[in-house]
């Protein structure tokens, strides 16, 4: 901040520089802290016990004990978690825009407590109240992921939403001969595809990350399994979790560059029109 | 208010824009603009959006550097002299109180910045939201006014620190009709009263034309032509001008010497210095007259009341020429009615065919 | 969604007398009512199973002993020794973890907000998105190998006299998981503050500058005041993120660091003796008491800050 600073009298062009000098210094360091981190754990991984450059770890992953299980129980609890948040958010959350104004402060309240509760406090009291039946399956997550990604998926849908004039969208298609199920398909979705977009990356996110839920709850997603398997050889495990990183990076940038060359699309199409 | 006028002693600088030249990538957004403010007047800057008003305006106060050019302040050249010590006050297009101090804080906060102490700077405040009569309000935050409210406090913070030169830039283009109207003569006579220098950045002719004491029409980053509201309205000197001041409609005429022929009428031309045989002539509602003539050229097209008179188009060869007509005297006139034109001014402004101009609205 | 079907009903109706009118359009309101309280009741059915039925059961336990009888013994226990330790260096850590990477978030978000390539304003939002989520396992291997006693910035600092180690830094420690903690605290809070700080008009600026303040006196008289409200509301958020976290303390520490979630998941995976089990509900009770006196102080203090607003 002090270096904002400017002695009064200075002339104008001086400042400019100074400030892009301040902004550089601070994109610098900030790109330092989270990209060094990033490269140390690739580096690592690429690396055997005696610090050679090796591919071992890469080649040895799928025959390690467990690891395919923990695989495919964390994208089954993404994808079940992705499926059950959305079909519970997103007509809620577009229907209290459209008919219930008065209930989008208190909205925005519960769905900003998963971000207050510790979810370890709220695993705490799940394993004490959930029946046995729904003790016994991994789904359990999947219901309790919901929860947890509410915060960023409202935040989200509600930001798509505010940024189109949703009530006159709707108004507009009704009054056109639409009827609520056509509005709902042909209007509101294709404009809240934005937002609906990033509700999905965020919750693939935090679920393909989740540590301490599913650890307490005794599932071996891949997060636990990593962290169990650390002390059988640690490069696999690193090897293991940047993959998983990696993945998670992929998946959103595929999600979003295909959202832009959809849009893209749309928009070609509209300048031929 | 008395102790205001006594200040104005402070005010009245001479403000002198010399060739300009703003480059923003590929658009020159001041090309060689130049503009003479004598001490105390209002020159009111119009033109399109993109012109380049409002940079010339920024340039003014500092926010903006010049490429190329001077900005003269009472002779002294101000390039190097950073906004903050320029003594202009700005008043902006909207928004621009600080949202977390009352109205009273607001208009002292110039007075903090010199270093002036809290109780003479609660009385120059005080006395300052009374001269824009919201001494009530003195308490209240930015957000509890209204649009016409803040700008009149905006106005009082401008004028707290008796700023050398106030500057405008469009401060009433975010209020209602009703509002504008009312705070435009205020604006009016407290610039009066304190005698002044004012820069004014409008897109709103109207504005422009009630306020000011002379009217800078820009385009494309110059001055088209700089003159008084009434001579820029009844003397042009180009049709950019004339379109964008009033209304007025052209029509294909061939020129002969000093003169030009329309509807069998020698009409002289008020511009010679243009050369070319086949022009437009650019009139104005009122220059022409309609007589209702089965046997005329043109007929009508359109009415439009407007209270006293009604603006009527009508359609001659190939051009479409508005006319205003008192209004008892345009209830005879229907659409298709067969007339017949004469021009009434004493000349006429001419202007390339080619050179249609296109004014685009904000 | 169809309400042309409740309309023809209601236009059958015209033409009898007024009073059955009127019941008929206070039944479809009625029914409009019932219909869209209808609508939300799937999430308010789901947050009150998936939300408030674990909290209620999770201060039901802290009260209560292993047979089930009611007692203040667990709650009493946490407010002494070890456990109260753990609330210290939580509420600590918590609290160093909020208020320094509020500062360095607004800082970035800033930097960021002012460059003007959109590029680079597109691409931070997402990353801040993905690293703010970001933690536990992948973080800590990533850590272990820059800042581990062999990770590469130690050997580079190493090289240059300044092994970290050797001046008591240890990243298995309180201060290790503090510095690990920014990584993705500082994301959370640029993605927090940005909005705010597009509120933050330019014409203030030049407005400020106009009536001849500097820029270090726009920041302190209009800059800072307006951001206040919206920092002290990203630092709560912090605040909570931080308190709460698990994952990363339990992966980077082994469970060795004391602090108050980390102390729950041991007793939880059975580290503990027995009889002992419902202490880790009353850790849970008493950390939902430290969020909601913070609450409340940010409520106080945001009063204070924002009286403009109101």
């Amino acid at each position: 901040m002090v270096a904002l600073t400017s002695a009064a009298g200075v002339a104008p062009a001086p400042r400019r520089h100074r400030v892009r000098v301040w902004r550089g210094l601070v994109l610098g360091i900030a790109a330092a802290y989270f990209l060094i981190p990033l490269y140390a754990g690739l580096r690592f991984s690429f690396q055997d016990d005696a610090g050679h450059w090796s591919l071992y770890a890469l080649r040895a992953i799928p025959s390690q004990i467990g690891f395919t299980g923990a695989f495919w129980l964390s994208i089954k609890l993404a994808f079940t978690t992705l499926v059950g948040t959305l079909v519970l958010m997103v007509p809620t959350t577009i229907y209290v825009h459209l008919h219930l104004p008065r209930v989008r402060r208190l909205l925005e309240f519960v769905t900003v407590l998963p971000i207050v509760i510790p979810p370890i406090v709220l695993i705490l009291g799940v394993l004490r109240a959930a029946p046995i039946w729904l003790k016994a399956s991994p789904y359990l997550l999947s219901l309790m992921y919901v929860i947890l990604t509410m915060p960023f998926v409202y935040r989200s849908l509600d930001a798509g939403i505010s940024a189109i004039d949703l009530k006159t969208l709707v108004e507009a298609s009704r009054s056109l001969g639409a009827n609520g199920p056509q509005t709902l398909w042909r209007v509101i979705l294709p404009n809240l595809r934005a937002g609906i977009l990033s509700a999905s990356v965020l919750t693939l996110a935090l679920v393909l990350g989740e540590f301490t839920m599913a650890s307490l709850d005794l599932w071996t997603t891949l997060p636990v399994w990593i962290y169990q398997f650390q002390q059988t050889d640690g490069h696999i495990a690193t090897m293991v979790s940047m993959l998983s990183l990696i993945g998670t990076w992929v998946l959103i940038t595929v999600m979003v560059s295909l959202d832009r060359s959809e849009s893209r699309r749309s928009r070609r199409k509209a300048e031929v029109a | 208010m008395s102790q205001a006028q006594a200040n104005g002693g402070s005010s009245g600088a001479r403000v002198e824009l010399r060739e300009l030249v703003r480059v923003f990538g590929r658009t020159r957004a001041l090309d060689g603009f130049s503009l003479d403010v004598e001490p105390g007047e209002l020159v009111a800057l119009l033109g399109p959006s993109g012109c380049g008003k409002t940079t010339a305006l920024r340039a003014l106060a500092g926010f903006e550097l010049v490429d190329h050019g001077q900005v003269l302040v009472d002779g002294h050249d101000v390039a190097r002299v950073s906004p903050q010590d320029r003594d202009m006050g700005m008043v902006f297009q909207s928004y621009s109180l600080f949202p977390n101090m009352s109205a009273l804080h607001n208009v002292g906060f110039g007075l903090r910045m010199r270093g002036v102490r809290s109780t003479a700077r609660r009385d120059k405040a005080h006395e300052l939201l009374e001269l824009v009569g919201l001494h009530e309000h003195a308490e209240k935050y930015p957000h509890q006014l209204s649009g016409g409210q803040q700008q009149r406090v905006a106005l009082a913070r401008a004028l707290a620190i008796e700023p050398r030169v106030l500057l405008l830039d469009e401060p009433l283009s975010a209020l209602d009709a009703k509002v504008r109207t009312g705070l435009r003569d205020q604006i009016r006579s407290l610039q009066q009263r304190l005698a002044i220098t004012t820069v004014f950045v409008t897109h709103d002719q109207e504005e422009a034309l009630s306020m000011a004491d002379r009217v800078c029409v820009m385009r494309e980053g110059r001055g088209e032509q700089t003159a008084t509201p009434a001579e820029l309205y009844s003397r042009p000197t180009s049709a950019f001008v004339a379109h964008f001041v009033g209304v007025s409609s052209r029509v294909p005429v061939r020129r002969d010497g000093a003169t030009v022929g329309l509807w069998g009428q020698e009409v002289t031309v008020r511009n010679a210095d243009l050369t070319a045989r086949d022009v437009d002539a650019v009139l104005r509602p009122e220059d022409v007259a309609i007589v209702i003539d089965p046997a005329g050229p043109a007929s009508v097209v359109h009415k439009s009341f407007l209270g006293a008179i009604t603006r009527v188009t009508v359609s001659v060869e190939s051009a479409e020429v508005r006319v205003d007509v008192r209004s008892d005297m345009a209830r005879d006139l229907n659409h298709g009615d067969r007339v017949a034109l004469s021009v009434v001014a004493r000349d006429v402004l001419v202007s390339p065919r080619d050179g249609r101009v296109d004014v685009e609205e904000d | 969604m169809s309400e042309s079907g409740l309309a023809g009903d209601a236009d059958a109706t015209r033409g009898a007398d007024e009073l059955s009118a009127a019941r008929v359009a206070s039944g479809v309101r009625r029914w409009r009512g019932l219909r869209r309280a209808a609508a939300v009741t799937p999430f308010i059915v789901y947050v009150f199973l998936g939300l408030g039925i674990p909290i209620l059961a999770v201060i039901d336990y802290a009260f209560r002993n292993p047979k089930g009888h009611l007692t203040l013994a667990n709650v009493s226990t946490i407010t002494h020794g070890t456990y109260l330790l753990g609330f210290e260096n939580s509420i600590l850590l918590a609290a160093l973890t909020s208020v320094i990477p509020g500062f360095l978030g607004l800082t970035l978000a800033y930097a960021i907000a002012t460059s003007r390539s959109p590029f680079l304003r597109r691409m931070i939002a997402t990353a801040s998105g993905v690293l703010a989520n970001f933690g536990g396992i992948n973080l800590t291997f990533m850590f272990i190998a820059t800042l581990g006693s062999t990770g590469i910035l130690t050997s580079w600092l190493a090289a240059i006299h300044l092994n970290p180690w050797n001046l008591g830094f240890n990243l298995y420690s309180f201060y290790g998981v503090a510095f690990v903690y920014l990584y993705f605290q500082v994301p959370l809070m640029v993605l927090v503050i940005t909005p705010a700080l597009g509120a933050l008009r330019p014409a203030w600026r030049e407005a400020a500058s106009n009536l001849g303040a500097s820029t270090w006196r726009f920041w302190r008289h209009i800059g800072l005041p307006v951001l206040f409200p919206s920092v002290l509301g990203g630092m709560l958020l912090l605040f909570g993120s931080s308190f709460a976290a698990y994952a990363t303390a339990e992966t980077l520490t082994a469970g060795t660091v004391t602090l108050a979630p980390i102390q729950i998941g041991n007793l939880l995976n059975g580290n503990a003796i027995s009889g002992q089990e419902n202490i880790g509900y009353a850790i849970g009770f008493g950390m939902f008491v430290v969020l909601a006196v913070t609450m409340i102080l940010y409520g106080l203090i945001q009063r204070r800050a924002s009286k403009w607003l109101r």
